[in-house]
């Protein structure tokens, strides 16, 4: 059996180098927007590193986890992404 | 802190190094940003670096390059559930003629980048470039958190989600029909056991592309390096976005499947990652020039994505427009009538003359996404029924055969697909 198979996606970005800022790169502009959301949650589903998730009422953003492809920038308008600080973000080692 | 160049190139990716190598290397003064913490910090491909395009900037340049291995194999594999078909070309020409290089991108482009430093361009790392920088209506620079650049032209080099383009206007919010979403992990293994699992001599490498799997137009891909595996899946996000799957659980389903797993078995996994791929084609390639301004490689959306190529058109449009960078110097001319001439540099290339010869490929796939599912099936279920051995008849077996493939698609419809096909490429 393959070693990897049995790995969470948190697990896996355990084997990755991150340098994380105190600032998230990552926002929603219209919380109110995500009560009714239009599009069953595509941030969430096509988010490769769950970033996103459903609590309380509204999304909750793990930037940290963020390798910066921005499948949920092109899913949902409301998401607002800008790059991470100079320097800080996900930081392959072999890519 | 205010610095002026006569160019400022955001990305010190292939497109931004191949335009900051050929202005720096005609005199002029150019400053490359990198948002990583070097080169390739941010990079990931399921993909090559070609001999022929990179030799045009570094003659021979395996020698010295951290390349991993030359591709001397292109595997097609047809999957279907439990099986699969699989085409292949291996030649010995590739050995001879080296014609792509597997590579880790965090190793190549640092390498890569140097060229344009030893030719005189400043790059500076750790630098995010946060918008553009505008006088009188036209781009005269960058603005960074260290402080503004300002130059005759920006060249956006700032890949598949680039900022600046969007800023300056050349493109719109990119639509989900022009992207894949690649995801994919490095699994290290054994250099022996590479060789052997693939049939591959010392420094020998093989490049796959896989269909047949998940619910729309997936591809899957393997690529071996020297002692490690990149295998990923690349997903149209439009089908991912229907499909209500996930892309992590897509890629497990993938890497499970019972040709695949043997392969990446007792491998250790050494980085996951995910990338956009600007796939939509000719139609969605972004305006590429303003007064002050250009726009090269993935943040221009050049991607080939019927051959598998696209970092050679990265650096070749990073070429293209530090050429025009460099006229337009001659001329102190960096008006957008000036530097429009760097479409028509793009249009008689092949970078766009190969997009355009494919410029309804994407659609007709989109249309047709049987391609992608049921002619793979079809494949498996058609190899299995010829080799199974039994009492059948072999009339019959024929019969059977035709009959089952009349059954999931017309005469009309498989001869239409067969005509469609030869028209797309002919």
């Amino acid at each position: 059996m393959s070693a990897q198979r049995t790995l969470s996606i948190t697990d896996k970005l355990y084997r990755n180098r991150y340098k994380v800022d105190e600032e998230s790169h990552l926002w929603i502009k219209d919380a109110k927007m995500c009560l009714k959301c239009p599009f069953d949650f595509a941030c969430i589903r096509v988010c490769p590193t769950d970033v996103y998730k459903w609590e309380e009422n509204k999304i909750t953003i793990t930037y940290d986890a963020c390798v910066e492809c921005g499948a949920c920038r092109i899913a949902c308008y409301d998401v607002g992404w800008k790059n991470p600080k100079g320097g800080f973000g996900i930081s392959y080692k072999y890519g | 802190m205010t610095e002026r160049f006569d160019s400022v190139v955001v990305g010190a990716g292939p497109a931004g190094i191949a335009a900051a190598y050929t202005m720096a290397k005609a005199g002029l003064s150019v400053l490359v940003l990198e948002k990583g913490e070097k080169p390739g910090a941010k990079n990931m491909f399921g993909g090559v670096i070609f001999r022929h395009h990179t030799e045009k900037l570094a003659p021979e340049f395996w020698k010295t390059a951290p390349i991993e291995r030359h591709v001397v194999e292109y595997q097609y594999w047809f999957l279907s559930k439990q099986s699969h078909v699989l085409v292949s070309h291996r030649n010995q020409k590739f050995n001879e003629e080296y014609n792509a290089f597997t590579v880790h991108r965090a190793k190549f482009d640092p390498w890569f980048a140097k060229l344009a430093e030893d030719a005189g361009a400043v790059i500076i790392n750790r630098t995010t470039a946060d918008d553009v920088l505008k006088e009188d209506g036209r781009i005269v620079g960058v603005t960074t958190e260290r402080g503004n650049v300002l130059a005759d032209v920006v060249v956006a080099a700032d890949g598949v989600n680039s900022m600046l383009a969007k800023q300056a206007g050349l493109r719109e919010e990119t639509p989900e029909g022009a992207t894949v979403l690649a995801v994919k992990e490095v699994i290290a293994l054994p250099r022996q056991k590479i060789e052997d699992r693939f049939n591959l001599g010392a420094d020998e490498g093989v490049a796959a592309l896989l269909v047949g799997f998940g619910p729309g137009m997936h591809a899957g891909f393997m690529y071996t390096n020297r002692d490690t595996l990149s295998i990923g899946i690349g997903v149209d996000m439009r089908d991912l976005d229907k499909s209500k799957q996930r892309p992590n659980d897509l890629f497990e389903e993938f890497k499970a499947h019972p040709s695949i797993a043997p392969l990446i078995k007792d491998g250790d996994l050494k980085e996951y990652s995910a990338h956009l791929i600007p796939e939509g084609g000719y139609d969605y390639v972004s305006n590429v020039s303003t007064d002050g301004m250009l726009v090269a490689g993935d943040a221009a959306m050049l991607v080939n994505a019927i051959n598998w190529e696209g970092t050679n058109l990265a650096m070749t449009s990073g070429i293209l427009a530090g050429e025009t960078v460099v006229e337009a110097k001659k001329k102190r001319d960096f008006s957008s009538r000036s530097l429009d001439t760097y479409r028509q540099r793009l249009e008689n290339s092949f970078v766009l003359q190969d997009l355009k010869k494919y410029r309804d490929v994407p659609k007709f796939f989109e249309a047709n996404p049987h391609f992608f599912t049921e002619y793979p099936d079809m494949m498996n279920d058609l190899f299995y029924m010829w080799h199974v051995v039994d009492d059948e008849l072999k009339a019959n077996r024929i019969k059977r055969m035709k009959g089952y493939v009349f059954k999931r698609r017309s005469r009309l419809s498989v001869l239409k697909d067969a005509y469609h096909l030869w028209r797309l490429f002919s």
